[in-house]
């Protein structure tokens, strides 16, 4: 699985409250939630992705509030990866379980800069950062996360209940 | 090497004699929560997976707290499938308007959850019943929805961090600050993907509503889960309210931490969290004199009877300053009528402060309390994040009750001794 985009940028500590503001959680759907993603700290982010974009952020991306809207926003954008330094466990787990793939690589996190061209290989980990000429190494999932993100998150794993 | 309470715990329910940090296991629930706002994407992941029963209708509860009463027509129908699937699925502990409460402050007093249990819930805050010497940690929708159909979940056994409590607070300080001052040292990411550990002399001292509280807020050091060692203090609490056996379980001597902190209660000042990070701490000392326009007192961190009574003693035959809105929020309709007993209410009401039903409300900038442009309040909740509870430009400063009802009066962030005319506690 591969996948290739822009960078959208952000720093430390980004939380599920800027990615998708508490105003907007009295719906589910996943096209208003899109509408509405960073919209507290980047209200021109929805105006300028694109699919395969990725959002590269800092340390402890996701901290706060367990709302799963915050991975669905970002994946109904379009993105199709989210690296950072580190991610607050909630949100790795979530974004797993819906099946939004995410890479911690701290040196990825600390170099990459907006509007960077990227090509992620997930199986392997490797970063290729096309507009620097660098390349990063994240640790891959693990099969038995892989198992889940391939079928599209969780309960597409448990269908054979 | 031994475990910690936490590795314990899920060694238990995993049907292991033992369990390594970093080692990923498959758990059994004892208790699965979901509110009004994450629900209804568990029950759509529920209906997707073409699941047709949950594993067992005791085992789940289903709490309106977030948007209710109902906010808008939106809220209405997110409630609305909610109710709709507790009741085809005959959900034992579902909580609707007018018997409900803030699910945090409910679930213990309602005795749902209890010592030694492994407990999930679709809210960051499920940390909270780790005061009880509980596993219970924070999910998303989709844990709960997967957990709703097998009764279990799949847990990375964290490592540790100890936090060794020694002494007794002084007056006017209570559990908020202890978390506030603790999430000050590590920062918001300090504790990430590990257990918080509290022990020491000084839990004696803790009531349950101040370590409900420090639990509570465990995730803003970014950790899986907080826990306290259960003592004469739980068991008293559980008695008469919690149905089962406690299961006590004890951290080895020898168990593994990666850091290891002592927080001398004794010394301990209001502390007061400063936007836009629950990281930016500093005493009261430091703080006073920030003008502010609204004081919220509730939440699933601050909203317990103990709470209700620290912010009345300081608001009793007082007033609410001049263009200060405060605004009260009791955590549970039992707490609510408990304060109504007290006199609380009309302490609160003569003051000139607005009493509400229970509801997470303004906390998370839902309704009730939303902040405009360029607005300040101090809060008892537990984020002060950028927009949280209003408009992007407005601040949060996240507080005590006590500190929170005597800035209502003051009309600026201010110690509770210089309302009650007492003499500072800060060393000087």
């Amino acid at each position: 699985m591969q996948a290739h985009g822009l960078v959208h940028r952000y720093g430390d500590n980004v939380d599920t409250d800027v990615i998708i503001p508490a105003r907007y959680l009295n719906t589910a759907s996943r096209q208003e939630l899109a509408a509405h993603c960073m919209e507290d700290i980047d209200n021109g982010f929805t105006g300028r992705v694109r699919p395969g974009d990725m959002i590269v952020a800092g340390r402890n991306f996701g901290c706060g509030s367990s709302r799963e809207h915050a991975p669905i926003a970002i994946k109904a954008s379009g993105i199709s990866c989210v690296i950072a330094g580190t991610f607050a466990r909630i949100f790795y787990r979530n974004a797993i379980n819906i099946g939004l793939p995410i890479l911690e690589c701290p040196a990825a996190a600390e170099e990459i800069v907006a509007g960077d061209e990227l090509r992620i290989d997930f199986d392997t980990g490797r970063i290729d950062d096309l507009t620097s000429g660098k390349s990063y190494q994240a640790r891959p999932f693990p099969p038995f996360i892989q198992n889940i993100i391939q079928k599209d998150g969780l309960m597409g794993s448990l269908t054979h209940l | 090497m031994g475990m910690t309470m936490t590795q314990k715990i899920l060694a238990a329910h995993a049907g292991l004699d033992r369990v390594e940090p970093g080692q990923l296991i498959e758990a059994e629930l004892d208790l699965v929560l979901g509110n009004d706002i994450t629900s209804p994407v568990a029950i759509d992941e529920f209906e997707k997976a073409g699941a047709r029963e949950v594993f067992d209708r005791d085992k789940i509860a289903l709490v309106l707290d977030h948007f209710v009463p109902n906010k808008d027509i939106q809220s209405a129908e997110q409630c609305r499938r909610v109710r709709a699937f507790a009741k085809e699925h005959a959900i034992s502990h579902f909580f609707d308007v007018g018997r409900m409460g803030i699910e945090h402050a409910l679930l213990p007093e309602e005795g749902l959850v209890g010592p030694g249990d492994c407990i999930i819930g679709a809210d960051s805050h499920t940390c909270t019943y780790g005061a009880l010497g509980a596993f219970s940690t924070g999910v998303g929708s989709t844990d709960m929805a997967a957990a709703m159909i097998t009764g279990k979940a799949w847990f990375k056994v964290p490592a540790a961090l100890r936090v060794e409590l020694q002494g007794s607070l002084p007056r006017y300080v209570s559990g908020k600050d202890v978390i506030l001052h603790l999430i000050g040292i590590t920062g918001v990411d300090g504790a990430l993907y590990q257990s918080l550990e509290f022990c020491g002399d000084g839990l004696a001292s803790l009531s349950m509503d101040a370590r409900l509280c420090i639990a509570n807020m465990a995730v803003e050091a970014g950790a899986k889960n907080g826990i306290f060692p259960v003592d004469e203090g739980t068991l008293r609490y559980c008695r008469g309210r919690f149905p089962r056996s406690p299961a006590v379980y004890e951290a080895d001597p020898d168990a593994e931490y990666t850091a290891r902190l002592t927080i001398d209660l004794s010394s301990l000042r209001p502390t007061v969290a400063f936007p836009h990070l629950p990281e930016n701490t500093r005493t009261i000392d430091e703080a006073k004199g920030i003008p502010i326009d609204q004081a919220i007192i509730g939440s699933c961190t601050n909203g317990r009877l103990e709470d209700l009574r620290a912010a009345a003693e300081i608001l009793k035959g007082r007033k609410v300053a001049d263009g200060v809105r405060c605004i009260i929020i009791p955590a549970t309709q039992a707490i609510y009528l408990q304060a109504v007993r007290e006199g609380l209410m009309e302490t609160f009401i003569e003051a000139g402060a607005a009493v509400s039903t229970p509801t997470c409300g303004p906390c998370l900038g839902g309704y009730m309390g939303i902040l405009g442009q360029g607005e300040r309040a101090v809060s008892t909740t537990n984020r002060n994040f950028v927009g949280r509870m209003g408009h992007v430009e407005s601040e949060v400063y996240l507080a005590s009750p006590a500190v929170a009802a005597a800035s209502a009066v003051a009309g600026a962030l201010c110690p509770p001794e210089a309302i009650m005319g007492e003499p500072s506690s800060a060393a000087q």
